[in-house]
């Protein structure tokens, strides 16, 4: 049995998840059963590693595979092909997933899709204790789910309502709360404030900021808002096309971006400043993301980039480490930062 | 009552567009739900107006009213005057509004595959507005949405003109819906939230295209959208809306820099920037109220974090503080 006030194992260096090559093709049309079909690469070869007590941002546009990528490492799809380690134990060979899945949990974009609508509140929180914790006494699950509302902002009396009695910022409370509950070490969030209101999103993201120190959370966040990935996550990875094309500590990434395209998504970002947005400089993307089924030759990126080279036709980039721990994919990388600099003056 | 704006307003520049004392409410089963309470707005001409706000504040039943496609029943007109050269377009029979929808006033909406029609390429969808409005024939009319397509930047226009709108990415497709709404160069744009279902890329693509196209026709836009940044970059005045009401209103930096209302600054200050990093980002407390069970007083009464005795009895009058820019709010002085 785990109770919550167990001290976390701080000792070790080891970084809680590693993520090496990791894949995921979906296959497409008749022939999807067989395994000659055409194929989707949502996620194709991502490497990375999370450490304890940090929070790691996947950033990307749709269709780039973050939220593929979130899925399969805690195998709510399985990986066509990888390796993911979480704290020792390999996930893709277990054969004991649901003693991984407490310690490893995912909160929804929706709350409005992510609740059963036909359960009240304390059922809701009830089920992974019933799940994870074995038989324990009514009054001990009262108390539980009492508490864990408490700590997400809501009060122990809202656990005999229903979904459809709560705005979205307080069901993202509600689904947070659910995650919670069985003390788990790794989150995976996937764009838990992008459906929400902007007053509503500055409670979210301060109450998980907050939620963080106090469960001590190791957390994924996938999203597509590079202000609030800055905001609250460090290091970023930012992802195109089904492969990580640069990550970084926040600073880094932030200050001296080295892929175009990082350098191209945080220059379309509008700034609500009007002074500051009449000086912004945006670097306009020619073209749309291209699509997994039909990827470009070479480098995924090549038929928008505006620093696009033989090279990048003919051969795909490998991320290579620049500094410490900022790795980017581009044959143009030095070249990019130097551009980057003129652009900020 | 905000008729003083109006008139200072129409001293510098000249109105395009009036939205007066505009009431919509819902008649639901659980009850009468007030959308919009009182709404007085005006675009001069050649001016992007921003209209921001969170969900449920009335911007988007304010557009569809101005539009007259709110489908009533539920819906209800309950007050209110929209006056476009000179006339009143609530009192307009629906064949005369359908000739003005269109071709003087266009609309695009947040997403454009709900808002194209699946069975039509994209071509015959342009084409149909050229035949409708400007009596073309087939032939001509499909020549024109070539070129209309061409002119939103539509790489191979003569051959996307073939296509269905599912063929399209979400990035073309609002390419597609703004030739559409463009076609016959309106006066005015209501664009409601155009970029909030696209990436940030192309976002920037689209509110480039937006400014630009704008310029060239010297239309006057109404900007209707939550995001910030984005009006920040494209609007010339905001108004912003709090449960059915305008709470404040100026130019853009009246808003941005000498906001008044305190629901403006929370707004404000609870989105991360890029600009400058934020240690802790300031929420606003509590969440929006319904709008059928609003607080006495002020709607943003039991948020506010400078609420007065006063505030939760009288709902304030919007005031203005300065030409052209006023606010709903009793305080008299702002404490940031």
């Amino acid at each position: 049995m785990v109770s919550s006030e167990e001290p976390r194992r701080h000792a070790t260096s080891e970084p809680l998840l590693s993520v090496q090559g990791l894949k995921k093709y979906f296959p497409l049309g008749r022939r999807a059963l067989s395994a000659k079909g055409p194929v989707v690469k949502a996620v194709d070869g991502v490497s990375f590693e999370l450490g304890r007590g940090q929070i790691l941002g996947l950033v990307g546009e749709s269709g780039c595979g973050k939220t593929t990528t979130g899925r399969t490492l805690l195998r709510l799809i399985e990986p066509t092909a990888g390796r993911i380690v979480f704290d020792g134990t390999d996930v893709t060979h277990t054969n004991d997933m649901k003693a991984l899945r407490r310690r490893m949990q995912f909160v929804f974009q929706d709350p409005y899709s992510s609740l059963d609508p036909r359960m009240s509140i304390y059922r809701i929180l009830k089920e992974p204790i019933d799940n994870f914790m074995g038989r324990l006494s009514r009054s001990r699950k009262r108390a539980m789910v009492s508490q864990t509302l408490q700590r997400v902002g809501l009060t122990a009396d809202h656990m005999t309502r229903f979904p459809h009695e709560f705005s979205g910022g307080q069901r993202q409370r509600i689904a947070l709360a659910r995650s919670l509950i069985c003390n788990p070490e790794l989150m995976v969030c996937d764009e838990p404030v992008s459906a929400l209101d902007v007053s509503i999103q500055a409670q979210v993201i301060n109450l998980l900021k907050r939620l963080k120190q106090e469960y001590e959370l190791s957390i994924i966040f996938i999203a597509h808002d590079l202000a609030v990935v800055e905001h609250l996550c460090d290091p970023v990875a930012v992802m195109y096309l089904g492969r990580i094309v640069e990550i970084s500590p926040k600073e880094a990434l932030y200050n001296r971006p080295l892929h175009p395209y990082t350098q191209a998504l945080l220059s379309a970002v509008p700034i609500p400043d009007p002074i500051l947005e009449r000086q912004r400089k945006v670097q306009l993307l020619s073209g749309d993301v291209p699509s997994p089924l039909n990827a470009p030759s070479g480098c995924a990126f090549h038929p928008r980039c505006p620093l696009v080279g033989d090279e990048c036709r003919r051969e795909r980039p490998q991320l290579a480490e620049q500094s410490a721990g900022h790795s980017v994919a581009c044959f143009k990388a030095d070249i990019v930062e130097a551009s980057y600099g003129r652009n900020r003056g | 009552m905000s008729d003083n704006t109006e008139i200072i307003s129409a001293q510098s520049q000249t109105p395009i567009l009036e939205v007066s004392d505009l009431s919509v409410s819902f008649h639901l089963l659980e009850g009468v739900i007030p959308a919009v309470a009182g709404v007085d707005l005006v675009l001069n001409q050649g001016e992007v107006l921003g209209v921001v706000g969170e969900s449920g504040c009335g911007k988007s039943v304010t557009a569809r009213a101005v539009m007259r496609i709110i489908p009533t029943p539920p819906g209800s007109i309950d007050s209110g005057r929209v006056v476009f050269e000179g006339r009143d377009l609530f009192k307009l029979s629906e064949a005369e509004m359908e000739s003005i929808r269109g071709d003087k006033i266009s609309m695009i909406f947040q997403e454009p595959m709900t808002s194209l029609n699946p069975a039509f390429t994209v071509g015959d969808q342009i084409a149909e507005v050229f035949r409708f409005h400007r009596g073309m024939g087939r032939r001509e009319s499909f020549e024109r949405a070539v070129e209309e397509l061409k002119r939103v930047e539509i790489p191979d226009p003569a051959k996307r003109a073939r296509n269905y709108p599912h063929q399209l990415s979400g990035g073309m497709r609002q390419r597609a819906m703004i030739a559409i709404a463009l076609a016959c160069r309106p006066l005015i744009l209501v664009a409601d939230e155009p970029t909030t279902a696209l990436d940030v890329t192309i976002q920037a693509q689209i509110l480039n295209l937006i400014g630009q196209l704008q310029a060239d026709i010297g239309m006057s836009v109404i900007l209707i959208t939550h995001n910030l940044g984005v009006v920040a970059a494209m609007a010339d005045r905001l108004v912003i809306m709090y449960a059915g009401r305008v709470v404040e209103q100026g130019s853009v930096d009246d808003i941005f820099i000498r906001h008044h209302h305190p629901y403006a600054h929370g707004l404000l200050r609870s989105v991360p920037r890029l600009d400058r990093p934020t240690d802790e980002l300031v929420e606003i407390k509590g969440i929006v109220p319904r709008l059928d069970d609003l607080p006495a007083g002020c709607a943003f009464s039991t948020r506010c974090e400078y609420v007065l005795d006063k505030c939760r009895q009288l709902e304030p009058g919007l005031k203005e503080i300065d030409a052209d820019h006023s606010s709903r709010c009793w305080l008299e002085k702002t404490p940031w």
